[in-house]
């Protein structure tokens, strides 16, 4: 709710956002433990599935039938993993998740910061304004819509493979990142810039060597969305790959649904293997992930 | 202004270039090769498949060798097809359904985080853990606790409507999806209200306590107004969200028990190996045109408000 801020204003205050808000002075007013303790229990329907995970990871396949998920592993058995291991052929699936991931968040800081940063400048000329507007229609279409023409393109172009899965997630990921650079790129005054073409640098190196330095914060942002969205995706992957032994780590995981029906235990600790990468992270990078949503959720 | 060195080193020659005003002139061809590559491949890869999908959705195409015409008559088939209506209507009932309870559970977590408690970081952090990892893998995890844990639990304490999985009873497994699409959706709204709330100047809260207002009047009459405009932002994407809901259906029932949770999205998909790929797509357009008018409203209602997700 802050549009009126001035462009420079916003500029430069943007970097040091912390995601964090200052505390407000409730002053006269004790800590609330009650409340504390509510939010505390609460939580617990956040942490309650993922202590499930770790336990029934741990556990032998005669008790992890017995329903009773929230039960300490008795014996404690971590043999389960090598099993998950092997039957997801984690070190591929990983991998290929890794790649693709890493794909999607790089087509498409590439393509949406490139892409703002001429429309936002030549805003005044045409093109650029309807190649915006164009550009957005995807907030329009969801994957469910063009997915059955997109199983037959892939296919034909010989993209039904990971590659494939990287450029439609890219593809996804467009129009919200135009929309979130495009507003962060119209907060930079113009000025530096020009005083960097008076001294006879090209575009390109305006591109490079100011406004991308200069992105650094959104950058952040747009790839921490397109990194989820990609990471954490089952539906495009399950249709686009042909060759099930190239599939990513959540569709591997379904192989746990029919064939080992009763080894919790060894389904447990491949769901385990495949969420610990990005929560582990997370816990190590919250302020930083926290702030980096929050700034794609507002816009400010 | 004019001789700051911020400038990278330059090669000589191009120094002796006049300087060009650029905000009004023409702009450089280089510009084009900004913004075409994102064109392309988004024509190639979005707009194109969109627009062969709609064509064929007015043929009877089965995904492979001729077709012909039909004009609109997929489209009155998909009128009267119960299969269709009942997804349309699991589709509608459970996005608004879980949008109220993403939404109401959101911001009741972002006002408690608001006020002044221990650890607020640190609950927050737990908060926003469901949107970093993956649905498919969430869905499988409380499909063990709705099928194994929650019956073995309702049993022993004597309650029998829970004592079978609710994930095999055709009238309440949407419950079961609509839990785990909240669990996964809460995060996002709680940093957009948490954002929304920081903006609200804390003074009007001591002026008002001031003039007697208790906590209710003070979130009726103060709070509730000024994040009016996230709430309705926050609802729409979230219908939008929930309209295409797959993965965790997936994860959950697959569809079932029968059709009793199929959404919109498993029977477009369902096109591709049933041999209805024309009618499908069919319902794929119908389903655009929603998505459509629903992406209008809220570019309509986000217009000069700060937020999109």
């Amino acid at each position: 709710m802050t549009a009126t801020a001035t462009p420079v204003a916003r500029a430069s205050r943007a970097p040091r956002s912390s995601g964090y808000p200052p505390r407000r002075p409730d002053r006269g007013r004790r800590t609330g433990w009650p409340l504390t303790l509510a939010l505390a229990l609460c939580s617990l329907t956040v942490l309650a599935p993922l202590y499930v995970t770790v336990v029934m990871a741990f556990k032998t396949s005669e008790q992890s039938v017995d329903g009773n998920a929230f039960a300490f592993p008795a014996p404690f058995n971590p043999a389960s993993f090598a099993e998950a291991w092997q039957l997801t052929r984690f070190p591929v699936s990983f991998s290929i998740s890794v790649g693709v991931a890493v794909l999607t968040v790089a087509l498409t800081l590439l393509l949406s910061s490139l892409a703002s940063y001429a429309i936002v400048r030549y805003w005044s000329h045409r093109f650029f304004r309807w190649s915006f507007v164009y550009l957005l229609a995807s907030m329009f279409l969801p994957f469910p819509v063009i997915a059955l023409t997109e199983i037959k393109l892939t296919a034909l172009t010989g993209l039904d493979n990971p590659l494939g899965v990287a450029i439609l997630h890219a593809m996804f990921q467009l129009a919200f990142s135009v929309l979130l650079f495009s507003a962060y790129l119209r907060s930079i005054p113009v000025e530096l810039e020009e005083s960097a073409r008076i001294d006879g640098a090209t575009t390109w190196q305006v591109f490079w060597r100011i406004v991308l330095p200069l992105l650094g914060p959104m950058i952040a942002t747009v790839g921490i969305f397109a990194f989820l969205a990609s990471w954490n995706d089952f539906m495009l992957p399950s249709m686009i790959v042909s060759d099930p032994t190239l599939q990513v780590l959540p569709v591997v995981q379904n192989i746990f649904q029919s064939q080992f029906g009763t080894n919790y235990n060894v389904a447990f600790a491949s769901y385990l293997m495949a969420m610990a990468p990005t929560i582990v992270v997370y816990l190590f990078a919250q302020r930083w992930v926290i702030s980096g949503i929050t700034q794609g959720a507002v816009k400010s | 202004m004019t001789t700051t060195t911020t400038a990278p080193a330059a090669p000589a020659a191009r120094v002796a270039a006049p300087p060009r005003r650029r905000r009004h002139g023409r702009p450089e061809p280089i510009a084009y090769l900004f913004v075409v590559p994102a064109l392309l491949v988004f024509t190639a890869f979005v707009v194109i498949p969109a627009l062969v999908g709609i064509f064929y959705s007015f043929t009877d195409y089965v995904g492979f060798g001729d077709w012909s015409f039909l004009g609109l008559r997929n489209y009155a088939a998909l009128l009267g097809d119960p299969g269709i209506r009942e997804a349309y209507g699991f589709t509608l009932g459970f996005a608004v359904v879980t949008v109220v309870v993403a939404q109401v559970t959101a911001l009741v977590l972002a006002i408690g985080l608001s006020k002044r408690i221990r650890f607020a970081a640190g609950l927050r952090a737990i908060f926003v853990i469901p949107m970093v990892v993956s649905g498919i893998v969430v869905a499988y995890v409380f499909n063990y606790l709705f099928s194994n844990t929650l019956p073995a639990f309702a049993s022993a304490v004597g309650f029998d409507p829970l004592a079978q999985s609710i994930l095999g009873n055709p009238d309440l497994a949407w419950l079961a999806i609509v839990v785990v699409s909240a669990w996964q959706t809460i995060p996002g709204a709680l940093l957009v209200y948490t954002a929304g709330l920081t903006s609200i100047p804390g003074d009007l809260y001591e002026a008002s306590s001031l003039d007697g207002a208790g906590p209710w009047r003070q979130f009726r009459s103060i709070t509730l107004p000024l994040i009016a405009g996230f709430v309705l932002i926050n609802t729409i994407l979230g219908i939008k969200g929930y309209l295409g809901v797959y993965d965790v259906i997936v994860g959950l029932t697959g569809g079932g028990p029968g059709n009793a949770t199929s959404s919109v999205a498993m029977t477009i998909f369902g096109g591709f190996t049933g041999g209805d790929y024309a009618y499908q797509m069919a319902n794929a357009t119908v389903f655009f045109v929603i998505t459509v008018l629903i992406s209008v409203l809220q570019l309509v209602v986000s217009r000069g408000r700060n937020i999109r997700l």
